[in-house]
């Protein structure tokens, strides 16, 4: 899809003396914007004081458990490639 | 800048003054029907946004003014002192006795000059409720330190908008230079002065006050991506005396046609 | 997975033990897809039910009423976003999700193919329709995979606010006038049967007391863990008395409380019609599906102005002309 809004993961720090908590994602088109969009959706109960927004391709993560064995060194985003599965067009129930 | 028209603001504003009674109530309500039509016009845009994380940021706005609003509408009620409440304020009123500037009734257009409206009048309210806030009346010092806040993130959210939109596409950059010629017109009403104002005294804010930190905010805004408030090829005036476009009667046919169905129910 | 039987034996363990599946953990692909459906057919719903709710943002008969419309039809858009981001750990993206519902190969809650005529039909919304959702969506705060349970409790917390500002809304018009109190009737006598139809057909075969194959599937893996009878039993045992609270009378004439059963007997929602709509025959289908697709249209510009901006701003940050 064209103008696609790269996907941004948000955190939230909802009191002093707390850490930031992954919260969920959004989309916008830059960082001036993610924030902005995290702060509309994520503290409209004015629940937020910071917020941080990340690019979700800029997070690394672990392997779920020490498994190695199972372990593909190269999947090693956060989640799985929205590219990786590819549904043909007339599967059921999709 | 004054437009050479010779039906200036004040003259007309002084016209009407001499039936105003209540010179706080009238100042009130043009307060609170700026905000009120604005609101109005802003939840049109609910479902239709662009994108979804808009609907959410639109209806934020929306709801901001609407409040605004009803503290305003709820305050001129009670100092007028003739048992109208905020929703008869709001639905048992006809077009000529509302009071806002013909820039928040007029039609949202395309997203551009939805933001150029934005960009426009969010400033102007940052500018108002900033000094409001220091007010002679404690109610309206007090929703206006409220307000401040949340215009200081209005006017923040169209300047983010008229920067991508000015400097995007060729096609944005288009729709975003017809967005200002469109909204033009409406935006020296937005700092006619009258006798109301000095009548009020430390109570008011003269909006004639507000022109050049408006236009240092604008200015700045629109420079940054190449951009100009175009000069205005016409002025229209006339909202703080009731004097509105069709489009208005549109808005409050909508608006008010339920409540006004069902005289004297409760919701 | 790849049908490594360690691999399955480790997901089914987390599922026996009542745990959470997280984004990256090995699942049957069945699991997945499953998932990815549901999920983005809960989204596509929040954010189709802002339009007949949005329908009367303008037209609200008190400036209360109107705030708390607006805030729930925005709290809608949030909850959309919520699930379109649960459902995007899963590997698929909202764009293509979108793509989706917009050429009908998913759906949504088929009860917002029924249009929003009066004041009272968006008390009946909140208290009927999200009555239903809440009956639906607090098992769903215990689902097996992590992100939508999550995702559901968010989602929980704000809906209980909804439903007692739509029954609140429908109080005020059953002790209102005359026309208020039609109002309000009609209103329920047009909502009651579609909102049993929500938690979708008797999903034993034949009547009988064996579960549908994918109803067995659902439960298996923690993802269903209600039938969908015993959640119709449930709304209904909730809502009549609260019917009776409002001075309403049931549009079923066999709804009486079964003493030996300890629950409402009722009449079942027309099952044809509830197919009928929801493969596409309902009054506003398409109406709903067209406003949606024009206004995802209308605002390529803008988005695509917004994506420009953001490339030019970093091919002038990276330094380059």
């Amino acid at each position: 899809m064209s103008g696609m809004w790269p996907l941004w993961e948000v955190f939230i720090r909802a009191r002093r003396g707390m850490s930031h908590i992954h919260v969920g994602s959004l989309h916008a088109p830059d960082a001036e914007m993610a924030l902005r969009h995290a702060r509309d959706v994520y503290t409209r109960r004015g629940e937020g004081v910071s917020i941080w927004v990340v690019p979700s391709s800029q997070i690394t993560a672990s392997s779920p458990d020490e498994k190695d064995a199972f372990f593909d060194p190269a999947a090693d985003k956060i989640y799985r490639h929205p590219t990786f599965y590819d549904v043909p067009a007339d599967a059921p129930h999709l | 800048m004054r437009s050479g028209n010779a039906n200036s603001g004040t003259r007309w504003a002084d016209a009407e003054l001499t039936a105003r009674a209540q010179p706080l109530v009238e100042y009130t309500l043009r307060l609170a029907d700026d905000a009120l039509v604005l609101s109005q016009r802003l939840g049109e845009w609910i479902t239709r946004a662009p994108e979804l994380e808009e609907d959410v940021a639109l209806a934020n706005i929306a709801l901001d003014l609407l409040g605004q609003a009803r503290a305003l509408l709820t305050y001129a009620g009670q100092t007028e002192g003739a048992g109208r409440d905020e929703d008869a304020l709001a639905y048992l009123r006809d077009d000529r006795e509302f009071r806002n500037v013909l820039l928040v009734e007029q039609p949202n257009g395309d997203f551009a000059v939805t933001m150029a409206r934005q960009l426009v009048f969010a400033a102007y309210q940052y500018e108002l409720y900033d000094r409001l806030r220091a007010s002679a009346d404690q109610t309206l010092a007090a929703v206006a330190a409220k307000a401040v806040k949340e215009v200081a993130y209005h006017r923040e959210h169209a300047a983010l908008w008229v920067c991508r939109l000015g400097d995007g596409t060729d096609e944005s950059r288009r729709r975003m230079v017809a967005g200002l010629d469109a909204v033009r017109p409406f935006v020296d009403e937005l700092f006619d002065t009258d006798d109301l104002i000095s009548q009020l005294g430390a109570v008011a804010v003269d909006p004639a006050d507000l022109r050049e930190p408006w236009a240092a905010y604008v200015d700045a805004v629109l420079t940054d991506v190449g951009l100009e408030l175009p000069d205005p090829d016409h002025t229209a005036r006339g909202g703080r005396l009731g004097l509105h476009g069709e489009a208005l009667g549109y808005l409050l046919a909508e608006m008010q046609h339920l409540h006004r169905s069902h005289p004297g129910a409760s919701w | 997975m790849d049908g490594s039987d360690e691999q399955e034996a480790a997901f089914y363990a987390i599922i026996d033990a009542d745990g959470r599946i997280e984004p990256r953990d090995d699942m049957p692909e069945a699991y997945r897809r499953s998932l990815v459906r549901q999920i983005a057919q809960h989204a596509h719903s929040e954010i189709i039910g802002m339009q007949p709710e949005g329908n009367w943002i303008s037209r609200a008969p008190s400036l209360r009423r109107k705030a708390i419309l607006l805030a729930k039809v925005q709290d809608e858009a949030g909850h959309g976003l919520y699930l379109y981001a649960a459902a995007e750990t899963l590997g698929v993206s909202r764009d293509e999700l979108l793509d989706k519902l917009h050429t009908r190969r998913q759906k949504y809650s088929s009860i917002f193919n029924y249009p929003t005529l009066t004041w009272a039909d968006v008390g009946a919304i909140g208290w009927l329709v999200d009555g239903a959702a809440i009956t639906n969506q607090i098992p769903l705060t215990r689902c097996s995979y992590g992100p939508y349970a999550r995702a559901m409790v968010r989602i929980c917390k704000e809906e209980s606010f909804h439903q007692r500002q739509g029954f609140e809304a429908l109080l005020a018009l059953t002790r209102g006038t005359p026309e208020q109190k039609a109002m309000a009737q009609d209103a329920l006598n047009r909502w009651w049967y579609p909102s049993l139809a929500m938690f979708g057909p008797p999903d034993t075969e034949g009547g009988g007391a064996k579960r549908s194959t994918h109803t067995e599937q659902s439960m298996r893996w923690g993802i269903k863990r209600f039938s969908n009878d015993e959640l119709r039993q449930r709304f209904v045992d909730m809502t009549v008395p609260q019917a009776d609270v409002l001075g309403l009378r049931m549009p079923d004439p066999d709804l009486r409380w079964n003493d030996e059963r300890g629950h409402y007997d009722f009449t079942p929602p027309d099952w044809d019609e509830l197919f009928a709509v929801i493969n596409g025959d309902g009054p506003c289908n398409a109406q709903r599906i067209e406003h949606r697709v024009s206004a995802h249209h209308e605002g390529q510009w803008v988005r695509d102005a917004a994506s420009a901006y953001a490339a030019k701003r970093q091919r002038h940050l990276e330094g380059v002309a």
